[in-house]
């Protein structure tokens, strides 16, 4: 509660809150406001927003609803950044986590591992995996969620080092406590702050990656995705811009807004920030 | 009174939000050319920022000198600006901190950091500032003073960085040495050394020392007067004599009533039966394992033995590097000893395998020196003393039962068990702690340095605790400690402990009325302010 306030006290970071809040409400209420399939034939192509009142933000090459992709493409990103996220977190707390506590040989080879992953730019990496097994949607967001993780795994690896020889978990282990109920029970929670402010960033990205894979035209071209458009906008970029620049703006926010979030949350988690300003 | 300094009405006020609006309230103190004042307080009665509003170093805006007057040679140091007050830092009024290895650089040579000051300050030439800086190191008597100033600070042993710090603070010979704690970080043979050596330089240079302290043994040991602070107030002051034995304020005497005397030991008691915990030969060996490194072997523990019976406390002291947290920590096996055996009750504890160790914990429990460290910050206290019974199977509601019953029993409100661990003082964390090994109902509970952090108050309570329980209980503690005076204070006999071995054992009032071996005596003498006595005082 008390971070909650925290939270609630410098406007950036509540600026975030409402515009992410905004995305979310745009993909909730997709259906009702643009019950049609938004990949289906609305009008006449490239009409310019504000010239026909049935289409507000216009049309794009192929004569489909831009707002109705807009609102449906909320959906795609969050749903992809959410979950490509949770794997990449999810992945590199189990592999930080376990590098950390053990040490020694586990923790080279693991950490070994992380680096080399490292080492690879994320999307030729990403794009790698999608050429060999293919774009439907459910692949794309688990292969963002397969390159990021060696970043929060680095992360959780360093504040489990410094966690497991506190005195409160040697004194757990004198009471005969196991490893796992160490790792879970004593050491993650005190450790995962950071990794969840860091998850922030995770998810910035994972939304730009699905957008630039969509730019090249490799994600699933069967879903209403922001980089969807913004790919097939590419052709008109010259005459007709605004097809690129309104999921553009779009993507511009919800990065943004994921942001700040993660800003504020890094100042309300961290009590030796709070004091600062 | 021809003061050197003087500090008239001082109020330094803090932040809004924190525990009180003044960190020092109407302070009065005066201090003559040589002449060391002691300022004695426990953790926050303000004796540090009293030495910062000294030096114009009071942290931040919000932290301010409100009213009053440091009066040094005839200026306020309040109205100067700051480069008027940068010329007397360093040169006029020299600093010694708590912890040489923070407060010097560790990416220069010793020496070059010395000689920063004299080029800050002096208009010398390079060759007579390395002339200086020989002469200063020489005057500290460190050892082999070229090749010391030529030593980055982590090459020197604790003792000899301190030196090295008073060498800097006294470079331009200031009037006035402010010492923060100077011998707090060291152990006692060499805070013998380093406070024979301020006494000593003191006395040559006549300079006035402000010497800021905890412990009243290194203020019977230094001190011409005294000033003791609480709360940010100054509530007693006087010549040291008449404050150490004769105080008159309530909390100075309280203070004082709560030191442990060395003159009465524990009774010398017998105990027929078989001993609950016998060690024979314990060995622990560290190496330091690099691919292309030297290999280094530290050996840590060298055939150490020792029994200990039902009920009793054995004190094994010692400084630090003596290996004494290593035998602790053998013992709960957070180490695996390398050779020896640790029979409990007849198992032996360093022959078992991780699972069964698991099963078997209870047999030996801990008690850790960090109040603040050793739990975790994100359990309720309730649920950090229940965890270690629910562990091995006992169920949750019994396992409350028992930790209320265990609050009780260790002098805590059980309503306080939903709270968490920042919501309690450090006295009241250790007794959770102690609390939290209580309740697995240990053969023997192992003690490393339990006390070593708390204000002596506190510490009296909670030794005073631990002897209580030791005796309705019949407790068997291993008590490990640096301090002698605890160790008197609480223990049955006594092991010293030196370079891994035990270089001495016995009945705690043989050991401290007749030490047989060298560095039990070396110990002995090191004690600060041993010929003093605390006088018996009536609570007041």
């Amino acid at each position: 509660m008390a971070a909650f306030r925290r939270y609630l006290r410098s406007p950036a970071p509540v600026l975030g809150l409402v515009l992410l809040m905004a995305v979310i409400a745009m993909a909730l209420c997709a259906d009702l406001v643009f019950p049609r399939d938004p990949l289906a034939l609305a009008g006449r192509p490239l009409q310019w927003p504000g010239t026909n009142p049935r289409f507000w933000l216009g049309t794009d090459g192929s004569g489909r609803d831009i707002a109705a992709q807009i609102f449906h493409g909320a959906r795609v990103s969050l749903l992809i950044g959410v979950v490509a996220t949770a794997i990449a977190i999810a992945l590199g707390i189990a592999i930080g986590a376990v590098a950390g506590f053990y040490g020694g040989g586990v923790d080279t080879v693991l950490m070994r591992v992380t680096e080399a992953f490292q080492t690879l730019p994320n999307f030729i990496l990403l794009l790698v995996l999608v050429a060999v097994f293919g774009s439907d949607i459910v692949t794309v967001t688990v292969s963002i969620g397969a390159v990021s993780w060696p970043a929060p795994a680095r992360l959780t690896r360093a504040e489990v080092l410094s966690l497991r020889n506190r005195e409160f978990v040697l004194a757990c282990r004198t009471l005969g406590m196991g490893d796992l109920r160490l790792i879970l029970g004593e050491i993650l929670p005190n450790a995962l702050p950071p990794v969840i402010v860091y998850a922030s960033v995770v998810m910035a990205v994972a939304i730009l990656l699905e957008s630039a894979l969509a730019f090249l035209g490799l994600s699933d071209p069967n879903v209403a995705s922001w980089g969807n458009l913004i790919g097939t906008g590419r052709t008109v970029i010259r005459s007709e811009w605004y097809v690129s620049a309104i999921p553009g703006v779009a993507i511009l926010v919800t990065v943004l807004a994921v942001s700040l979030v993660g800003q504020g949350l890094n100042d309300a988690l961290n009590p030796r920030l709070k004091e600062r300003t | 009174m021809s003061g050197l300094l003087s500090i008239r009405d001082l109020s330094v006020r803090l932040p809004r939000g924190a525990d009180r609006s003044h960190a020092l309230i109407g302070v009065s103190l005066d201090l003559a050319p040589n002449e060391i004042l002691c300022l004695v307080g426990e953790s926050g009665s303000g004796k540090s920022l009293t030495a910062a509003a000294i030096m114009g170093l009071l942290p931040g805006p919000q932290v301010f000198a409100e009213k009053g007057a440091i009066l040094f040679e005839g200026r306020d140091l309040l109205r100067l600006s700051e480069a008027e007050m940068r010329a007397i830092r360093g040169a006029r009024i020299g600093m010694i901190f708590q912890e040489p290895m923070t407060a010097l650089n560790p990416v220069l040579p010793v020496g070059r950091q010395i000689e920063e000051v004299l080029e800050e300050h002096t208009a010398m030439t390079r060759a007579e500032r390395v002339g200086r800086v020989l002469a200063l190191l020489e005057e500290v008597r460190i050892p082999d003073p070229a090749s010391a100033a030529r030593a980055h600070p982590h090459e020197l042993s604790g003792g000899q960085r301190q030196r090295a710090m008073i060498a800097m603070a006294l470079a331009l010979n200031p009037r006035l040495l402010i010492a923060d704690e100077p011998t707090t970080a060291l152990d006692v043979t060499t805070q013998k050394h380093i406070l024979g050596l301020i006494r000593e330089l003191q006395r040559s240079h006549g300079t006035g020392v402000l010497f800021i302290t905890h412990d009243f043994g290194v203020v019977a040991e230094i001190a011409d007067r005294v000033a003791v602070m609480q709360h940010g107030r100054v509530v007693e002051q006087g010549a040291a004599e008449q404050v150490l034995n004769r105080p008159s304020h309530p909390y100075t005497r309280a203070l004082i009533a709560a030191v442990p005397t060395l003159a009465h030991s524990p009774r010398g008691r017998d105990f027929p039966c078989a001993p609950v915990l016998a060690v024979r030969n314990l060995s622990k060996t560290y190496r330091a394992a690099g691919l292309f490194a030297r290999r280094r072997t530290v050996h840590a523990v060298k055939d150490v033995s020792f029994d200990l019976h039902r009920g009793e406390t054995l004190g094994i002291v010692g400084e630090s590097g003596s290996g004494k947290s290593t035998v602790a920590r053998c013992l709960v096996r957070l180490l695996d000893p390398d050779g020896g055996s640790m029979v409990v009750d007849g198992l032996d504890m360093a022959a078992l395998s991780r699972a069964r160790l698991r099963r078997e914990a209870r047999r030996v429990q801990m008690v850790f020196q960090d109040p603040f460290a050793s739990l975790n910050p994100r359990r309720t206290a309730g649920d950090l003393v229940a965890q270690g019974p629910m562990l091995h199977g006992v169920p949750r509601e019994e396992a409350q039962a028992r930790a209320a019953e265990l609050f009780r029993l260790v002098g805590l409100d059980p309503a306080a068990m939903s709270r968490l661990p920042h919501e309690f003082s450090g006295g009241q964390r250790q007794r959770i702690g102690l609390a939290r090994a209580l309740a697995m109902r240990p053969t023997v509970l192992v003690a490393d340095e339990p006390v070593s952090a708390l204000d002596v108050s506190v510490q009296a309570q909670v030794l005073r605790l631990l002897r209580d329980l030791r005796d309705r209980l019949s407790l068997s503690i291993v008590f490990i400690t640096h301090d002698l005076r605890v160790a008197a204070e609480l223990c049955d006999r006594i092991a010293v402990m030196h370079e891994g071995e035990i270089v001495e054992h016995g009945p705690t009032a043989e050991v401290f009325a007749a030490p047989r071996h060298d560095y039990t005596r070396t110990l002995m003498d090191s004690i600060p302010g041993r010929t003093w006595t605390p006088p018996a005082l009536e609570p007041a």
